[in-house]
């Protein structure tokens, strides 16, 4: 179906359901409920993210996860596009189309030139070349190109700008073809209610998309290749085949991906700074690729989703949320889960994030993917198991 | 590879249910009441914008807490604070319309994209009804942005930039605070009067939107009574070391040093300025002098010794002997421990002018709130009597003039709190300034919002 094999196309379908229905399944608790304050994540703000840092990963994991080229330095893609975004909304008009075309298109070419630098080495060198590069940006969208970056203060997108194809009436802000993106509806059932937007739907659609085509890509001759590169690169040389084409066409495909990630995050919120492209974002994209499995094929989406649902639900639990949640124990006990708890959580949650990383590389090098392989290795029928193996050794050896 | 078992015909089939089905919440919408996160239950929520890490998480934290205690004297809990002193009298501690308030609050780590992120999850996951907050002038028109569109208010916290009620104002932001012109203006004659009208200065600007307006301020106060501008060196945010920048300032034939940064950039700059000796020296036969425009509690306690005799300005301090300053003082020292830094304050007031808009108006519609916040003029807030002009919503008052001196009572906990003095107070109509001034001119406040 749609040229995939049956398994590939129910891990397809799995995330198009998940995608499509997230405003619902994110919305798991009533609305009004301590659970629901603390826990629901299907707010459109926070489901646009998981979408677009989805894309991000799932290109980064193309690169990563296929030719084992650690690249340090994503983020700077991801800034340049959604420079380059807020740029069409401030010279042509807030539709998004224009907008996301030329960040994908900028963040291609600026990967080119970085790419074709950055490949002329591999390994741990190739790794502080494109970070060095992803810094270099940084700086220059920080301090030297200010006319063009606004600096720290960020580019936004203000109503003295020129919109030179704007059209009388349209919406102010970034829309699709007259479909504003932050038109949304509200459907109520009783005590929950579930918020979809207009917006949120781009991203996902833009996710499927996305997904399919990376899908695709593992699947194709030059997915094959790019994992030859990956196993044994010597070896591919001797047979007379040069690895640096295929290479460099894997870092630009993946720098494109994160474009279009930059210019949706412009689209859904017309506002760009160049912290986007500081080196902590960038190692955010590894962290989120490891920590969901690299070189699988949803790993990233699941890698990318915990991620962000830490960041923003789980360090949004503070001393009194805990005190709210634990009432029902005795005081002195609840103050002492407080206390234990707390550190966890809140301004903390970096330190969650960081043992969850740990226990992952320790314990499941595969990340979240080969956790839930072992679980349904564990629960499910002997066959899963096996061929959850089976699946593991042909991604560890696909050259052999 | 391929295998397909869905015909054509069953694929429009899924297609058309799957469509119909998201089309229709569109029909079982309910009717909302016609603006963002209208109050429906018993409570109301506000939302605490605050940087809690990052360069300047000292403040973010301070105005949290003053945040907190002025949700706890419209809750009608504690002392009431400013309650017993604030001119308007509608504010009873009985909550807000009978509601009780709650609030939530986000760190934004000092970026302004996080402060989005965190300010978005307050409106379409909490139901704020306000936002506050911001601690960085970036931060502050980034989120006073989101509010615009989203439809609810943003009462503005510590942003001392001339753009977030000049070029970047918006009819749903309010500010307390003041702003770089105005410090500018406070100062420049203190300056003239200690220093004299032949001076050189040269400026380290902090390389933002507040950096940028404060160093074009003071560039055109001090010039008007005669000063020079030798030159402006742009230093990028949390730089942390800044010897290479003041090392050419030893050189340039300079006498004045003005350092227009904030925050911990402000402790490490003024701190390596004192080790460089730039103190001490003697340029043009005056002595070498440095001028920090805008202080703060918490930057002179970092900066402890190294601020003796400098200069600078402030909204409010502690030390201030009205009513309203000893009252707020005493609640705020009685639930924390140490005074309120002028952070803290200009956000403890915000939430009380939002709260006593909202009762004036007798609702929570932005519009409504909008319109009894324009024009307002109040008193008994610390700052004197005090206006919120309609037009750039920017509060026009007192400002104070400061100067760095040897801790009186040489407490190692009140350094910063009793290390600066109040020099002057400089009366609020020659900090006044027209909205179309050049340079606060370029901006709209455009319609008030109410999203939904």
């Amino acid at each position: 179906m749609l040229g995939l094999t049956r398994k590939d196309f129910t891990l397809f379908a799995i995330v198009v359901v998940l995608a499509l229905l997230a405003p619902v399944l994110l919305n798991p608790f009533p609305v009004n409920s301590a659970l629901g304050q603390t826990f629901n994540a299907g707010y459109p703000a926070l489901m646009q993210r998981f979408a677009i840092f989805g894309i991000l990963v799932v290109g980064f994991n193309i690169l990563f996860g296929l030719t084992g080229y650690l690249s340090f330095g994503h983020a700077a893609f991801l800034g340049v596009g959604s420079y380059a975004a807020v740029w069409m909304f401030k010279l042509l008009s807030f539709n998004i189309v224009p907008a996301i075309i030329l960040s994908v298109v900028v963040a291609g070419l600026f990967s080119v030139v970085i790419g074709f630098v950055s490949l002329r080495r591999s390994g741990i060198y190739f790794s502080i070349l494109t970070l060095a590069f992803a810094q270099m940006s940084y700086a220059l969208a920080y301090s030297v190109l200010t006319p063009l970056t606004n600096g720290e203060t960020g580019l936004q997108v203000y109503p003295s700008d020129p919109q030179y194809l704007a059209a009388a009436g349209a919406p102010s802000g970034p829309h699709f073809f007259g479909l504003p993106m932050a038109q949304a509806t509200t459907l109520r059932l009783g005590d929950w209610a579930f918020t979809f937007q207009v917006g949120y739907y781009l991203c996902a659609i833009m996710l499927i998309a996305a997904f399919y085509l990376s899908i695709r890509i593992f699947r194709s001759p030059f997915g094959m290749m790019l994992r030859a590169i990956k196993s044994n690169q010597t070896r591919m040389n001797y047979t007379g085949l040069n690895a640096k084409p295929y290479m460099l066409r894997a870092f630009i495909i993946s720098g494109m991906y994160a474009g279009l990630a930059g210019g949706l995050l412009a689209a859904m919120d017309p506002l760009t700074g160049a912290e986007r492209m500081f080196w902590t974002a960038s190692g955010e994209i590894v962290v989120m690729a490891i920590l969901g499995g690299v070189g699988t094929l949803i790993g990233p989406v699941l890698g990318s989703g915990v991620i962000k649902y830490l960041e923003n639900i789980v360090s949004k639990i503070n001393e009194s949320v805990l005190h709210n949640a634990l009432a029902f124990l005795p005081d002195g006990i609840e103050n002492f889960f407080v206390t234990v708890i707390h550190p966890f959580v809140g301004e903390g949650w970096h330190l969650t994030l960081g043992l969850l990383f740990m226990v992952i590389v320790i314990f499941l090098p595969g990340g979240l993917v080969e956790g839930g392989q072992r679980l349904a290795g564990l629960f499910g029928r002997r066959s899963t198991a096996t061929t959850a193996a089976d699946r593991d050794a042909a991604r560890q050896s696909p050259a052999e | 590879m391929t295998r397909s078992h869905f015909s054509r015909r069953g694929v429009l089939k899924t297609g058309a249910i799957a469509g119909a089905g998201l089309m229709l919440p569109t029909y079982l919408r309910a009717q909302e009441s016609g603006f963002t996160n209208a109050p429906t239950g018993d409570t109301v929520t506000f939302g605490f914008n605050v940087p809690q890490t990052g360069p300047y998480a000292e403040e973010g934290l301070d105005e949290l807490r003053a945040q907190e205690l002025a949700v706890q004297h419209i809750n009608g809990e504690g002392d009431g604070g400013m309650l017993s002193t604030f001119s308007s009298k509608v504010l009873d501690g009985t909550g807000l319309l009978g509601k009780k308030v709650t609030f939530v609050s986000g760190d934004t780590q000092t970026k302004a994209d996080v402060a989005r992120a965190t300010a978005q999850s307050m409106i379409q996951k909490d139901g704020c009804i306000m936002i506050t907050g911001g601690s960085s002038s970036s931060e502050a028109i980034a989120v006073q942005g989101l509010c615009q569109e989203a439809g609810v208010i943003f009462m503005a916290g510590l942003t001392h930039s001339n753009d977030t009620t000049g070029k970047d104002r918006k009819r749903n932001g309010f500010r307390h605070f003041f702003n770089a012109y105005q410090s500018a203006v406070a100062l420049t004659p203190v300056l003239e009067k200690v220093y004299g009208t032949d001076r050189r200065a040269y400026h380290l600007t902090a390389d933002y939107t507040w950096g940028w307006t404060q160093q074009e301020s003071m560039a055109a106060s001090t010039e008007a009574v005669g000063w020079e501008t030798v030159q402006n060196v742009l230093t990028p945010v949390g730089a942390g070391d800044f010897s290479s920048y003041i090392a050419p300032v030893l050189n340039s034939g300079a006498d004045i040093l003005v350092l227009n940064h904030y925050g911990g950039d402000m402790v490490n700059s003024l701190t390596q300025a004192v080790q460089f000796g730039l103190k001490g020296k003697q340029v043009n036969g005056k002595d070498f002098q440095i001028v920090v425009p805008l202080y703060s509690e918490l930057m002179a306690k970092g900066a402890g010794s190294n601020i003796e005799g400098v200069y600078g300005s402030m909204n409010w301090n502690w030390q201030l002997q009205d009513a309203a300053t000893l009252a707020f003082v005493k609640s705020f020292g009685e639930k924390y421990g140490f005074p309120p830094s002028n952070a803290a304050h200009t956000c403890y007031v915000q939430t009380m002018l939002y709260a006593d808009a909202v009762t004036r108006a007798g609702s929570f519609n932005p519009c409504a709130v909008v319109e009894a916040l324009e024009d307002f003029e109040f008193d008994g807030m610390g700052n004197g009597a005090t206006l919120y002009r309609a037009s750039d919503h920017q509060c026009f008052k007192d400002v104070l003039v400061m100067q760095g001196i040897a801790s009186a009572s040489g407490n190692a906990n009140m350094v910063g709190y009793d290390t600066l003095s109040i020099v002057e107070t400089t009366p609020r109509a020659q900090v006044e300034y027209a909205d179309d001034h050049p340079m606060f001119a370029g901006g709209t406040l455009g319609e008030c919002a109410v999203g939904a």
